[in-house]
């Protein structure tokens, strides 16, 4: 993994609002894009003069023949209004790839369970592309689902909400449980809570679980030790790094709170 | 044109150092910069035995800034002397170790644990915010900085630079009792305290609630107390907060400071610290300058 990292000012090539908040947009970074894997992030530059911190961002797709990665977004803060506003031709500095995808390999031949929690459901679609085998994809939202479609390709896809206006009246874990769903390995990503409660699942079921996480953020390289997760090593409590240790971790390695 | 700068009798190439905790030991960023172009590379805090650092949030960003919580997490001097030295050695810029302790017994330790390292210059931490014993403790008080210095000095075979707090009502008073204590440099500021609130889940963002702030917005308040220093102590001084370009460090440069680090601007563009020395370069062949010390301190 040593030295493949670049920035690079990546234009943009289309850029869509597709559900409340939620942002689609497509970036010419063909130097990245040449190295990025399912799972891994970039970092993008406010440049504003004002935030001064890259915003991690997942990679929801990569396309390789036209050298551009995908990103789908929340607006929540300041940096993230500010990527929402960009149109087809602007540009944008980023920098990346950032930290370790899933384990794809391991999934090979296996029944694989995708599980998606909100802003979480992007990087999975990379992800479910490149998985070779059976896959039941489970996808959580709170009331307005995206990218659902675009998954169908991949695998058998269920729909969560919180509110029930869309498929499953609940979240994806209880889905998984109501409906006695198992498989042999499950990669995820999405609020904490959820990743929480689906390590116990995948604990009390024995199935190998890998989880995305998400902390503050500054450099995304591994030198300011900045967005640490807990997780237990050689039996001790310690602090890895969700930058360049992540983000993906062994669900039985990460210390729940 | 001549870049280079002195400090303690280690010659840099240039005036362009990284503030320590925001470069690791320069591993991360040598993908990104050219650390041959550097004048050094001061490492983040050393200590004697491994620390584990605060639970997250560690991180926040302000208006114009950041705050950092982080804590000091290290993997200690044995680490450091096995792992991060030989690679810095690799390129052809200075070593300066930034060391921190709970305690003076532990900055003793860690001195001694180092004697021999090859390293160029040793930075004495007393102005950690974020450590609730040490740090920026032994920092505030000129009576406890002048001794722990004192002692240190007393046991380390470098050159050796305290550097300083902002956090203090007179910065020139902790700056002369480091002096005192056998300091050959300063450098200054280390962030300033500072706090956010997210009033949606009315919580503090940082677990420690309270961190240190970095990054432009603080680079007036440091400029100050640099220029405030340079005028009361006959040292070396090394100037940071919140530099971001040529034109902040020449800033720092005429208020009299040998040399600059660049810290939280490595978070905003991993090859600032490298652009800020070619721009440094840039300005003195424009301006007709051949040696830096024809602005140094020109501000009186």
């Amino acid at each position: 993994m040593e030295n493949i990292k670049k920035t690079e000012i990546a234009e943009v090539y289309s850029s869509k609002n597709i559900a409340p908040d939620i942002y689609d947009i497509e970036l010419i970074s063909p130097e990245i894009a040449s190295v990025s894997l399912p799972g891994q992030f970039v970092e993008i530059y406010p440049d504003n003069g004002v935030n001064i911190l890259p915003r991690p961002i997942s990679i929801c797709e990569i396309n390789k023949e036209r050298g551009s990665l995908r990103i789908v977004f929340q607006k929540v803060g300041a940096g993230t209004t500010l990527f929402s506003r960009l149109k087809e031709k602007d540009t944008v500095r980023l920098m990346g790839p950032c930290g370790n995808g899933y384990p794809l390999s391991l999934c090979k031949d296996k029944h694989t369970l995708l599980v998606g929690g909100g802003i979480g459901v992007p990087p999975l679609l990379e992800a479910a592309k490149n998985i070779e085998g059976k896959k039941t994809i489970v996808l959580g939202y709170r009331t307005s689902p995206f990218l659902c479609e675009e998954f169908k390709k991949y695998g058998d896809v269920h729909v969560c909400t919180d509110d029930g206006s869309v498929g499953f009246h609940g979240n994806t874990v209880a889905f998984l449980e109501e409906k006695n769903i198992k498989g042999d390995i499950i990669l995820s990503c999405g609020p904490k809570i959820m990743l929480k409660f689906l390590s116990e699942f995948a604990e009390k079921n024995n199935i190998d679980c890998y989880v995305s996480m998400e902390e503050r953020m500054a450099c995304g390289i591994g030198a300011c030790v900045g967005c640490v997760v807990q997780v237990y090593e050689n039996g001790e409590k310690t602090y890895k790094k969700v930058c360049k240790d992540g983000p993906v971790f062994n669900s039985k390695e990460v210390v729940w709170q | 044109m001549n870049t280079k700068v002195n400090i303690c009798s280690v010659e840099l190439k240039n005036p362009v150092m990284t503030a320590s905790g925001t470069f690791g030991s320069g591993r991360e960023f040598s993908e990104f910069t050219d650390l041959n172009k550097l004048g050094a590379v001061v490492v983040k805090g050393v200590a004697a035995k491994p620390w584990q650092g605060n639970p997250p949030p560690r991180i926040a960003e302000v208006y114009g800034g950041m705050l950092n919580s982080v804590g000091l997490q290290n993997p200690g001097a044995d680490y450091f002397i096995k792992n991060d030295i030989p690679f810095l050695r690799q390129f052809d810029t200075k070593i300066v170790v930034n060391i921190c302790g709970h305690s003076e017994q532990e900055y003793i330790d860690v001195t001694e644990k180092l004697r021999g390292a090859d390293v160029d210059l040793l930075e004495l931490n007393i102005s950690c915010p974020n450590v609730s014993e040490g740090g920026m403790s032994f920092g505030t008080d000129p009576k406890v900085a002048e001794k722990v210095v004192k002692a240190v000095k007393k046991r380390a075979d470098k050159p050796l630079i305290v550097k300083l707090s902002p956090n203090v009502t007179d910065i020139t008073e902790i700056a002369r009792a480091a002096v005192s204590g056998g300091a050959d440099a300063l450098s200054l500021i280390n962030t300033l305290t500072g706090m956010k609130i997210d009033v949606k889940r009315r919580k503090s963002v940082l677990y420690r609630k309270i961190g240190g702030m970095s990054g432009p917005a603080v680079k007036p308040v440091a400029l100050a107390m640099v220029y405030k220093v340079c005028k009361a102590v006959d040292v070396p001084v090394i100037g940071m907060g919140g530099i971001s370009n040529a034109e902040d460090a020449l800033e720092f440069i005429m208020a009299g400071a040998t040399a600059v680090s660049i810290g939280t601007a490595n978070f905003t563009d991993p090859g600032a610290a490298e652009k800020v020395a070619e721009g440094i370069k840039k300005y003195m062949s424009h301006e007709g300058i051949n040696d830096l010390s024809e602005i140094r301190g020109i501000i009186d």
